[in-house]
């Protein structure tokens, strides 16, 4: 099935043939303590401690939470706010190396996830620190624990990887398709679901045969190719493309009987269990006009920019923006301070002449981002309201439901920079609907105290 | 002609008359003080009560909902007689204004990034707390200055937000609409101030703005006996509850984030105009 709306970038996916290459060991590691969407865990280590590699040097707090882990031995030289690839400083662990890597004593290989309990397979998960390696950094244990009322039926593997420029996955099922498809057998366990289905976009049809031909026997997965468009890999849109299923509005995969994981998480909650090795690497691909040599790499997480870059050759003279990401969802990066963390898929250098600031002009009532919006949001009229700070009335178009794939404003012949205005009217609403909470409290309270005297 | 005039005349008498009836039977009781406290109020509807406007507020007043001087606005003797209409009686408060705690304009203050987006300082601040070097820095484009009824913040031509103290009625709207939190309410006698609200240590203050407080202490250190001026966290603060009043102290300061500024004009007679 195809979901409405939607474009077709340029797809640049240049680095597709690039084996995975592993990222030489460095001098210096800048691990943010807040690198998945929840509770930043409890630090556990102090300036001069010496850490071994996958050492924690976090603890969740809460069920939300996962700890993070040393990528490599050495010594903590200060636990600081330290630049964060989201634009603030956070709270890191810096790590000078000894160049020993030695590993921690601690680790717990689980064994084989076939003859394990799903509860265990959870804690290894979670103890894991393995967050969705899509991007968005949800705690992949969370995912895995719907609530009892939720019947989930359905495991998706995301592989669309619909974001231009990035090649990450797409190696990554090439490379490690029985890693992927165990992996795929291990959270259909934790699940207890008997059904899995492989999405993956038309123009990767050897992923597709390579994770088929990889399937276990025990594994019952159907492979699905889909249309190549942006948006394909947002989990909405997936499901709805593989089995029709619509989440509701505000709702979650759950609420419709699905739980989507990327193909890297896939393979990160099987090493978790098989080898006890907690996340602490991810692939990357770092691309480009303004990168001197491409690569798909197996980075440490932790990694600062700037080593990164200088491995893949440096960036060009002409490099006008550094971005997170792919270019429709990336996050650009003002600070080369920054490390690559787990959420980093890419790292894409753009020339200055491709990096073009437009200012954005006034709505012309086209209708292009009304077609383009694969929600069915009217993203014209939402802007013009955003753009007249009336955010009270964002509610009635739906803001919440905008994913901010970037898909209005790629259309938009007046180059309007809608997502802003969606993101701060999302903040904004949120606000609208807070605050309109705490007065019907206090109203009730009120007229609690009221009655009683 | 005669026929359409009395037509027409008719319609409306007719019409004037059903009118006068339904206001007698749909008349909604007020009470007379509510219009009473309305008319004394200053009638800008600002908001800064925490209602929709000044009739609302009255209403509130009027329920005991609200206290008589919880108008910002008002000025003294304004409070006084809302209070008497109610048969209340408010204490005298002395009189503020509002204080950007910044001066980093774009002269002084240096930036992380080029930001083209809406001009909009809460939607700057989303795109890591905004394109100032400094985290908390001015972001300059004037959220403050849309919350104002009573145009009492300009916009300095190098990028930062001040207030006109001779307009202000400290009603609050600029300070609740800075997403930086950089604005203070403070007493109008107040004449020594510490604009800077940069907590980072004194080399990285210095790197993003020449007028930032490096929390040198040489303030303080002039007062040693005295809480007035105290460093916390490396930034200055005033106690405006024992506000200096020194000029020369001002001169200390090695950055000029500690200024002199005379005493603005009570706030009485721009509320009455």
């Amino acid at each position: 099935m195809k979901f409405s709306g939607g474009v077709h970038p340029a797809y640049h996916k240049d680095t597709a043939g690039l084996q995975i290459e592993a990222m030489p060991l460095l001098h210096r590691y800048v691990v943010p303590i807040a690198q998945h969407l929840g509770a930043p865990g409890k630090v556990l280590v102090a300036k001069g401690d010496r850490v071994a590699r996958w050492q924690p040097l976090s603890e969740p707090v809460g069920f939300v939470s996962v700890p993070v882990h040393a990528p490599t031995s050495g010594t903590v030289k200060q636990v600081a706010a330290l630049p964060h690839p989201l634009g603030r400083p956070m709270l890191a662990v810096e790590i000078e190396s000894d160049g020993e890597d030695r590993p921690w004593e601690g680790l717990a290989p689980l064994g084989d996830w076939r003859t394990l309990d799903p509860a265990a397979l959870r804690r290894a998960i979670q103890a894991a620190g393995v967050v969705g390696l899509g991007g968005a950094t949800f705690p992949t244990h969370v995912k895995l624990s719907p609530p009892a009322e939720k019947k989930v039926d359905l495991l998706v593997l995301n592989g669309a990887e619909c974001e231009p420029y990035l090649t990450a996955d797409h190696r990554v099922m090439l490379e490690q398709a029985a890693e992927v498809m165990e992996g795929v057998g291990l959270m259909m366990r934790v699940l207890g679901v008997s059904r899995a289905c492989v999405g993956i976009e038309s123009n990767k049809p050897d992923a597709l045969a390579a994770l088929r031909r990889a399937c276990p026997a025990d594994v019952a997965a159907e492979f699905v190719l889909l249309e190549t468009k942006y948006p394909q890999g947002s989990e909405k849109h997936l499901i709805y493309a593989l089995c029709g299923r619509r989440v509701p509005p505000g709702g979650l995969p759950m609420d419709v009987g699905c739980v989507v994981q990327n193909v890297g998480t896939a393979v990160a909650c099987l090493e978790a269990v098989r080898d006890g090795l907690p996340m602490t690497e991810r692939v990357a691909t770092v691309t480009g006009a303004a990168i001197n040599v491409p690569h798909n790499l197996r980075v440490r997480v932790g990694a600062p920019l700037l080593d990164v870059l200088a491995h893949c050759g440096g960036v060009t003279p002409d490099v006008g923006k550094v971005i997170f990401g792919g270019p429709m969802m990336g996050i650009g990066q003002f600070d080369m301070d920054v490390p690559l963390i787990k959420g980093t898929s890419g790292v894409l250098c753009l020339r200055d002449d491709e990096a073009v600031l437009y200012e954005g002009g006034p709505c012309i009532r086209c209708g292009a981002c009304v077609d383009a919006c694969p929600m069915g949001l009217v993203p014209s009229a939402m802007g013009l309201i955003a753009e007249r700070f009336r955010f009270e009335e964002l509610g009635d178009w739906h803001v919440l439901d905008c994913i901010e794939c970037g898909s209005c404003a790629y259309v938009c012949p007046s180059r309007r920079p809608l997502v802003q205005h969606f993101k701060r009217g999302k903040a904004e609403w949120r606000d609208i609907l807070e605050e309109r909470r705490a007065r019907t409290e206090r109203d009730a309270k009120r007229a609690e105290t009221a009655a009683t005297a | 002609m005669l026929v359409p005039t009395v037509v027409l005349s008719g319609i409306g008498l007719l019409s004037g008359l059903g009118l006068a009836l339904a206001a007698r039977a749909f008349a909604v009781e007020t009470d007379p003080r509510q219009e009473k406290i309305a008319e004394a109020l200053p009638g800008a509807n600002c908001g800064g009560c925490g209602y929709a406007g000044c009739g609302d507020f009255a209403g509130a007043v009027v329920r005991g909902d609200a206290k008589p001087d919880d108008c910002p606005v008002c000025d003294q003797e304004t409070r006084r007689l809302v209070a008497s209409i109610v048969g209340l009686t408010v204490q005298d408060r002395a009189p503020q204004v509002a204080l950007i705690l910044c001066q980093g304009g774009d002269d002084v203050a240096a930036k992380k990034y080029r930001y083209n987006g809406l001009a909009s300082c809460a939607s700057a601040a989303l795109l890591g707390g905004g394109d100032k070097l400094c985290g908390a820095g001015c972001l300059g484009l004037g959220d403050c200055q849309r919350a104002c009824a009573f145009g009492a913040v300009e916009m300095t031509p190098s990028g930062v937000a001040r207030i006109i103290p001779a307009r202000c009625t400290a009603c609050g709207q600029c300070v609740a609409a800075c997403p930086k939190d950089l604005i203070k309410l403070v007493p109008a006698e107040a004449t020594i101030h510490v604009l800077c609200s940069n907590h980072d240590r004194g080399p990285a203050a210095k790197k993003a703005c020449t007028v930032a407080c490096l929390g040198c202490k040489k303030c303080e250190k002039s007062f040693a006996e005295d809480p007035r001026i105290k460093v916390a966290d490396f930034l200055a603060y005033i106690d405006y509850e024992h506000a200096p009043v020194d000029p020369a102290l001002a001169a200390l300061c090695p950055t000029g984030a500690l200024v002199y500024r005379a005493a603005a004009a009570p706030a009485a007679e721009r509320t009455s105009s």
